[in-house]
């Protein structure tokens, strides 16, 4: 059963297309279909779909031992090779078939068929409207819809299984924990399947909520609403066992999609999502708040979601943040030399971060699992550059090891790619370090959110005449800068931190080095 | 309205053309348009003319049927139509326009039905359901590449347009029959003998009139089967459903035809679950079994919506004592009890019961048929006899043959026609059907068994085509390409028998194809007609293209 995560493609040989829509580029299988008129669902077996000997059908369908379990699973496989072992039961899937030549994927207008009903070879199950038309789609065999996979008005590719047809009423409980197991993307409980033993692994016990179709209308207890019905149909939620909330104790809604597990509002247009297993950093959704009279409502942009998602997921990190004065005069001094080479302050900044993170390789840093430390072989220095409607960070790589004039003409290529919006994605996610200047807008001193994946993130005003006072008590007028770190603390603490400025602030203060 | 310098200008002319006139309408058989045609051709100049020279032809047909001609003669009018609603509406202006003196009574509102409790209110509530559809449908706004958060509606601002808009309507029907001179008479019509009615409060007919003709166009009130209880707030007809009092969390719809499937799409686009309740094996009876299926795949399967069918609501209970609306379901066919429906509310939408007692029908010796007053194909009431009681008239949902507006509009026009002496019969087939969902259901003509029975017993053949708003330019634009045209037709004539359509406004697109059966358009005909591209129109003209015809000799043959 498990070995059912692997469909054949359309492409594939196994792959039977209807034989009136275009000529199978294959030898037919020894017991193809005659052809008719209409289309007929495509029946195959998944876990022979690799199989290299020649197939009957018979062969092709899936074990019945898999109910039993006593015999290991992957002897009767392996007889079934051998095709001695007599077929017991049989679990076919449904494909989404190919109507027309350019077909790649299929909606189901209707089923014909419900769960629970029975079936014969030329009935027409599935009503599928392809990119041309809609055509009534038969099964090549006999047998119980024991579960619909692809709900009408949903749309599955071309060869994907859309329903399960069990052969006898025994065998419905089997295909259920099949369905339930295809929607759930991988077979979970069992490992993944690249070796036939794996494959024929006994399957996991049936889950809960399988349940044989048809309670609906058991009785008037437990009344639900006809959208709760629907939900509880394509959810395979036994209705029984749903506890109503609703008005005199109905079913509604929402407890369906309570008992499901699913996000309300979840449209059908996609399959039912997998039940996400709880990640550590899951952030719970930010709650919606009521509308606003009169607001306009601007949904955001693609790169405005990415933004909010990242500063929503910074929150699961421990974040601190230590600040640094530092005297700038000489690196002015420098920039005023450098200018005219077509250095900026931006690349400046950004090659000291780098020259200071070469000796605090723990600032470079990322912890990614809560467990360990990543230490990054390159100091990828992230720049952040607000671009019409959001925030982009385009990296200059290996910023410690560019010299400055590299640097910039690498910054120059990348800036004018992030306003054409064309920057490739290892060009602003390979950021091992971010840097964020707000000194050009006279902000003295400001405090930045952590990226995901990053170790520190540097905030820099701007530089500012200010009266200091020497060791000696001499008081001078100096250009002075405040920076500020935000580190992870899981990796970076308190002293790491402060280490690294004072070795960045050493380099400022006395930047000769930058242009070595 | 002609002008008076019109009439004496053509004077001279009329007179000597209204004798001719009367002669041909009394010919059996020679109708009104045949009449018309061959005055226009063989006088085309006097085209302007026609209206007074039809005056002047019903004066003189009136005279010849044996009365004096004008309004005088001993009769208040020439013509009391009792029943203010559309087909009295349309049968009163065409009055007008022949030239007789006409009254109307109405013991209700003007508008009647349709105008205030029907149509008009109901076409409010789509206008915004169809609006709240697709502003809640997030594929199809975004796939267009529009963004739009959280659309809702005011319950009561809904309503307030639907009333308005009936009283609209209301005050624009009323006036139109002011300006051009009908007496709107106030109270309830009895007719007291031949050619004799009375009217008043209700119970107290004080006043008396004679009129020349009566036509009887007292309509119909919702059919409420006997079981149910309505209390006008849980359990309700369309009457109350129209006032949009409240929008339910879920209500059971008792009928899906028409007026079941209207108020369905209303009530889900407001938020509501619908549970149908249809007594016959099939949802949307009535409508071709085709378009049926597809209406149920686009209409129903979709939404919130759950059926029951071949069960009968043999009891409902409204909502009281904390306990909800209680729908008792019996088998149709064995009446066995099957299930209780517990829901928040039900709508009565099992059709349409005539309105006709208290009209004196006893009177003249008239025994209604399930409530339903017998006419014959001229709708010329009949008696118990089958006798036809001269002079006396029932068009619309009163007899039962088309409970449409607009079909008793038609019937209203055609006695009009009658009494002014030109010979008219209603071609019932002709007349379109629409359904104002979204998208809209359109019919004319026969369903496609309807065609077969008949081809069956007449022994010719029926060919079907049908085509695709998916291959429609507009309605792919609009991103609504759900929906089929279908003709059904003879191959060896090309005689058009039935379109049905559903699609986006379906409702406006099958007059093409009524007025094709109205005139007799075959298809080899309409095919030639040219339509604007891209509109929905191009799904009929694509319709006319597809039909094929049996070659024939002599008539598809081209000269070698």
């Amino acid at each position: 059963m498990t070995a059912s995560s692997e469909f054949p493609k359309p492409s594939s040989p196994r792959f039977l297309r209807p034989p009136h829509c275009f000529p199978p580029p294959y030898t037919q299988p020894a017991k193809a279909p005659s052809p008719r008129l209409r289309p007929r669902a495509l029946l195959s077996s998944p876990p022979m779909a690799t199989a290299p000997a020649p197939l009957s059908l018979s062969a092709s369908t899936l074990p019945a031992r898999l109910r039993a379990g006593a015999v290991p699973a992957g002897a009767r496989w392996r007889q079934a090779r051998r095709g001695r072992m007599v077929v017991r039961a049989k679990i076919r899937e449904i494909f989404m078939p190919a109507l027309s030549s350019t077909m790649t994927e299929g909606k189901i207008v209707s089923w014909s068929a419900g769960e629970g009903d029975r079936v014969s070879k030329g009935d027409a199950v599935v009503v599928v409207e392809s990119d041309k038309a809609d055509m009534d789609v038969e099964t090549f065999h006999d047998g119980i819809v024991a579960a619909v996979l692809v709900q009408a008005g949903e749309s599955a590719p071309v060869g994907a299984p859309i329903a399960l047809l069990a052969e006898s009423e025994e065998e419905v409980p089997l295909a259920l924990a099949k369905a339930q197991e295809l929607s759930n993307g991988q077979p979970q409980q069992a490992p993944p399947a690249p070796t036939e033993d794996a494959a024929a692994a006994p399957p996991p016990p049936p889950p809960a909520p399988a349940t044989p179709p048809a309670p609906v209308a058991a009785g008037t207890k437990g009344v639900a609403s006809p959208h709760a019905k629907k939900l509880a149909k394509q959810h395979r939620v036994d209705l029984a066992k749903v506890t109503g909330t609703g008005p005199y104790g109905r079913i509604t809604p929402a407890d369906i999609e309570a008992a499901a597990r699913i996000q309300p509002k979840s449209k059908p247009a996609a399959a039912p999502p997998p039940v996400a297993a709880p990640s550590v950093g899951a952030v719970p959704q930010a709650a919606v708040l009521p509308p606003v009279p009169g607001a306009t409502v601007v949904p955001f942009t693609t790169m405005q979601a990415a933004v909010s998602k990242n500063m929503v997921e910074s929150l699961a990190v421990p974040a601190f943040r230590v600040g640094y004065p530092i005297v700038t005069d000489k690196l002015d001094e420098l920039y005023e030399k450098v200018k005219p080479k077509g250095v900026t302050m931006t690349v400046l900044l950004a090659k000291a971060a780098a020259m200071a993170l070469a000796q605090h390789p723990v600032v470079n840093a990322s912890c990614r699992d809560g467990k360990s430390f990543t230490y990054n072989s390159n100091i990828n220095i992230a720049v952040a550059v607000a671009i019409d409607g959001g925030l982009i960070t385009p990296v200059l790589q290996d910023a410690d090891k560019l010299d400055i004039y590299l640097l910039s003409q690498n910054w120059k290529d990348l800036v004018k790619k992030a306003r054409a919006k064309q920057l490739q994605p290892n060009e602003y996610s390979s950021g091992t370090f971010t840097l964020s200047n707000l000194g050009m807008f006279g902000v003295d001193r400001f405090d930045a959110i952590l990226p995901p994946g990053q170790g520190a993130i540097m905030a820099v005003g701007a530089s500012k005449p200010t009266v200091v006072a020497d060791k000696d008590g001499f008081f001078s007028v100096k250009n002075k800068m405040l920076v500020n770190v935000t580190a992870d603390h899981r990796i970076v603490y308190g002293a790491d931190l402060a280490a690294f400025l004072q070795t960045f602030a050493k380099i400022v203060e006395d930047p000769e080095s930058l242009t070595l | 309205m002609q002008s008076t310098a019109a009439v004496s200008v053509s004077a001279s002319a009329t007179a000597s053309r209204g004798g001719a006139r009367s002669e041909a309408a009394r010919r059996p058989g020679g109708i009104r348009v045949c009449g018309l045609r061959g005055e226009a051709l063989t006088c085309p100049s006097l085209r302007i003319s026609q209206a007074p020279a039809r005056l002047a032809a019903a004066r003189a047909a009136a005279a010849a049927n044996g009365a004096v001609a004008g309004s005088g003669g001993g009769f208040d009018y020439d013509l009391v139509i009792i029943g203010a609603g559309v087909g009295g509406h349309g049968a009163a202006l065409h009055a007008v326009e022949e030239g007789l003196k006409t009254a109307i009574i109405e013991g209700d509102v003007v508008g009647g039905t349709c105008v205030n409790r029907g149509c008009v209110p109901s076409k409010a509530l789509l206008a915004v359901s169809g609006r709240m559809r697709e502003l809640h449908d997030e594929h199809h706004m975004k796939s267009m590449g529009l963004q739009v958060s959280s659309p809702g509606y005011d319950r009561q601002g809904v309503a307030d347009h639907a009333n308005n808009l009936a009283s609209k309507i209301r005050s624009n029907l009323t006036n139109s029959m002011k300006a051009l001179g009908v007496d709107i008479l106030t109270g309830v019509g009895t007719i007291v003998g031949k050619q004799k009615v009375r009217y008043g409060k209700a119970g107290f007919p004080d006043k008396e009139i004679t009129a020349r003709n009566i036509i009887i166009a007292t309509g119909s009130v919702p059919f409420v089967p006997k079981g149910i209880e309505i209390d006008g707030k849980t359990v309700f007809t369309s009457d109350h459903a129209l006032k949009l009092e409240s929008v339910p969390d879920w209500i059971a719809i008792v009928g899906s035809g028409y007026i079941g499937l209207e108020f369905s799409d209303v009530y889900t686009a407001l938020g509501s679950e619908v549970t149908f309740v249809e007594a016959l094996d099939q949802l949307m009876p009535g409508f071709d079994p085709e378009i049926a299926k597809l209406a149920q795949r686009v209409l129903i399967n979709p939404r919130k919506i759950d059926y029951h069918t071949g069960v009968f609501a043999s009891k409902i209970t409204p909502a009281k004592d904390g306990k909800p609306v209680l729908i008792e379901l019996i088998d149709a066919k064995t009446k066995e009890h099957k299930e209780t429906l517990e829901v928040d509310a039900a709508l009565i939408a099992t059709g349409r019961a005539p309105f006709t007692k208290g009209l004196g029908l006893e009177n003249i010796n008239v025994v209604t048929q399930r409530g339903f007053v017998p006419v014959d194909e001229r709708m010329r009431v009949m008696d118990a006899d089958g006798n036809v009681v001269p002079n006396l008239y029932c068009i619309g949902d009163a007899n039962g043959k088309l409970m449409l507006a607009h079909a008793a509009s038609a019937q209203g026009i055609s006695v009009v026609e009658q009494i002014s002496g030109k010979d008219h019969i209603l071609n019932h087939l002709s007349i379109p059907a629409a359904c104002f969902t979204h998208p809209e259901i359109s019919m004319v003509g026969l369903t496609e068994p309807q065609a077969r029975e008949k081809a069956d017993k007449e022994g010719f053949e029926v060919n079907v085509v049908k085509t695709s708003f998916k291959a429609n330019t507009k309605a792919l634009a609009e991103n609504e390409g759900d929906g089929i045209a279908k003709l059904i037709y003879r191959p060896d004539t090309g005689e058009i028998l039935g379109v049905h359509i559903l699609g986006l406004h379906a409702a406006d697109l099958i007059h093409e194809a009524s007025n094709a059966i109205a005139l007799g358009t075959r298809v080899q005909d309409i095919k030639f007609a040219v339509h604007a591209h891209p509109t929905l129109s191009e799904v009929l003209d694509e319709l006319f293209k597809a039909a094929k015809l049996q070659p024939r000799e002599g008539r598809d043959s081209k000269p070698r």
